[in-house]
């Protein structure tokens, strides 16, 4: 086994484009976990949706066209969905422990996962690329994929407009004031069931976005969901709960260990992600950075 | 102490159900048999983790390992070694156990989601090394075909040796949660800072009682494999942790037979459900939602707190 300086940045790159997806998922989870304290399984769920709903949009156009209206209309469709559970299900059990809470939103998960299956069947699905992000282009000569060079944009937009969201619109402002001190918002006269509702459905947003962008790269499929939750809340724990910075260096160091591990031991490249965790967490429990809790 | 136990009718009535559940396989047809001992297995690792959940209030969320590595170490050494049968048998529970302490080593000094979560990721990593290790532990298609002693040839044989396992560990568990170790537990977790001021060391404690269900985590994963014959990687999924989860929720945390009615109510469902549909864990998310909203302390907590006032004080501290 050789391999020269481009190879190793080509893998770091691809380290980076898939910890992009993680972070979009991951950031959604976080949101949520900090203002509704609520450590929601299904959100795994409803980034398979998000998958199986490009997939579906996607074959509905014909040419490349399909895969940019869905990369819009599936992460809404999952929006809808997040507000459907949240308004007839979630907002009636604030109060419950959150050990009750994660049982509730796994069995939410075994319900939408079932529902994809009625809906979608059980075969494993592909997504093309559009044709303006096929193929792929040299770096140092070695060939790396258009399409992840296109999700190492995306993930920094995404940063950005989620920090501008929390940090310069009000609803940002009063989500983050309510994952502090929830009780002191609704003092001050706020709606918080509503405050909840929508920090909510903007979580589960970021997943469907997550969903929506992972589709070209992977056999979308049934069970997808489970493989990916476990790790965005890893993830999420190990950045610090709620912070959404936490995510992206969380993020980072999965999907890096991963894509090294790839490198220099494919057969047990998926254990070096929860090795660099396990490490984390005995050195820092409570999280990288700061957590809201 | 035991006096009174031998007397009350509870007793008689436990005694009499074991003993119906004895006859059984004489009458029922195979499939049952089958269903009964695996209703069996999956009770015993449902009550072992409600040990350290419903008794302990850790969150112990990938108690599915500790089932996997005793599981896995019975089969390995029925398959790759060359030492007695009983070994084998002894093996399984051992390395669960050794495992629980390692992993519970480190968890316990955090707490809840973050115990849990450290589990989780110590756990992932067992799983992982076993699904990737195709030499040794045959990935994901795990190990099929494992042989087992003549005595134990026959499914009725099985089943009544699952069954006596079943009923020692059983009388172990109510042992070890009515002595003062269990009584500990349970004060620590109502109140640890209280537990601490007493004295009381949580950690080796909570250690102790991680150690103690993981024990009989691995007795349930040699008795899958007595059952099966074979050993998947699945067993060490996280999916798998949470269903038992589930089992716990829906039989009840407080009680101590709840688990075993959970676990009844699953297996029965993806049976005799997944006969007919394909889409059996519908019906158990829906079942599950209704048991959050309505029975928060689970179906035997609900019928404990018909007849025991009492009982719905622990119920409270469900929510």
């Amino acid at each position: 086994m050789t391999f020269g300086p481009a190879e190793l940045i080509c893998q770091l790159l691809v380290g980076i484009s898939r910890s992009m997806i993680l972070f979009i998922v991951c950031a959604g989870l976080s949101f949520v976990l900090g203002v509704l304290r609520i450590p929601n399984i299904a959100h795994g769920t409803l980034y398979m949706i998000g998958a199986f709903a490009t997939f579906s949009i996607t074959k509905m156009f014909a040419g490349s066209t399909g895969f940019w209206i869905a990369l819009i209309v599936a992460p809404l469709l999952v929006a809808v969905v997040s507000l459907v559970a949240e308004r007839a299900l979630f907002c009636h059990l604030y109060q419950r422990e959150h050990l009750m809470l994660l049982l509730f939103t796994f069995a939410i998960s075994l319900v939408l996962g079932d529902l994809v299956k009625i809906v979608w069947g059980a075969e494993y699905k592909s997504v093309s690329a559009p044709a303006l992000l096929k193929g792929s282009i040299s770096i140092l000569g070695a060939s790396f994929p258009r399409y992840n060079l296109f999700l190492i944009v995306v993930g920094p937009l995404v940063a950005i407009a989620i920090w501008l969201f929390t940090n310069k619109t009000k609803i940002g402002k009063i989500s983050r004031a309510a994952a502090v001190d929830r009780e002191m918002v609704g003092v001050l006269g706020i709606n918080v069931s509503w405050v909840f509702a929508i920090a909510f459905v903007i979580g589960c947003y970021l997943a469907g976005v997550g969903g929506a962008l992972v589709a070209p790269t992977v056999s979308i499929t049934l069970g997808m969901d489970h493989t990916l939750i476990i790790e965005a809340f890893l993830i999420v724990i190990i950045g610090g709960l709620g912070n959404m910075w936490g995510a992206l260096v969380g993020s980072l160091i999965f999907g890096i260990t991963h894509s090294f591990g790839v490198l220099f031991w494919p057969q047990f490249a998926i254990v070096f992600p929860y090795i660099a965790v396990v490490i984390v967490l005995l050195l820092r429990p409570k999280g990288l950075l700061k957590s809201v809790w | 102490m035991y006096k009174n136990i031998v007397y009350s009718k509870w007793f008689v009535v436990v005694a009499a159900i074991f003993i119906v559940l004895f006859i059984l396989p004489l009458f029922v047809p195979r499939f049952f048999v089958y269903i009964l001992a695996l209703i069996y297995v999956t009770s015993l690792l449902a009550m072992s983790l409600n040990m350290v959940v419903g008794h302990g209030g850790l969150f112990q969320f990938h108690h599915g390992v500790f089932y996997g590595v005793g599981a896995y170490a019975v089969a390995l050494m029925l398959t790759k070694s060359s030492m007695p049968m009983w070994i084998g048998f002894i093996a399984g529970p051992i390395a669960a156990a050794i495992t629980g302490l390692i992993i519970g080593w480190f968890c316990v000094r955090l707490t809840r989601l973050y115990f849990g979560m450290l589990q989780i990721s110590l756990g992932s990593l067992i799983w992982a090394i076993v699904f990737r290790w195709y030499k040794f532990t045959g990935g994901d298609d795990g190990i099929h075909g494992i042989p087992m002693p003549s005595l134990l040839s026959s499914l009725n044989n099985s089943y009544y040796f699952i069954l006596i396992i079943l009923v020692i560990c059983l009388i172990l568990m109510y042992m070890i949660l009515r002595s003062p170790f269990g009584s500990t537990l349970q004060a620590i977790r109502d109140n640890s800072q209280r537990c601490e001021a007493v004295g009381i060391n949580v950690r080796r404690y909570q250690l102790g009682g991680i150690v103690v269900a993981t024990f009989f985590a691995g007795v349930a994963g040699v008795l899958f494999v007595v059952l099966e014959r074979s050993v998947f990687a699945e067993m060490l999924f996280w999916v798998l942790s949470l269903e038992i989860f589930i089992m716990c929720l829906l039989g009840g945390w407080f009680t101590f037979a709840g688990p075993i009615l959970g676990a009844a109510i699953t297996v029965a469902l993806r049976t005799f459900v997944g006969k007919y549909t394909e889409y059996w864990t519908l019906i158990l998310g829906i079942m599950l939602i209704l048991v959050i909203f309505f029975l928060p302390e689970g179906v035997m907590g609900f019928f404990q707190g018909l007849f025991k006032p009492g009982m719905k004080e622990a119920a409270e501290r469900g929510k």
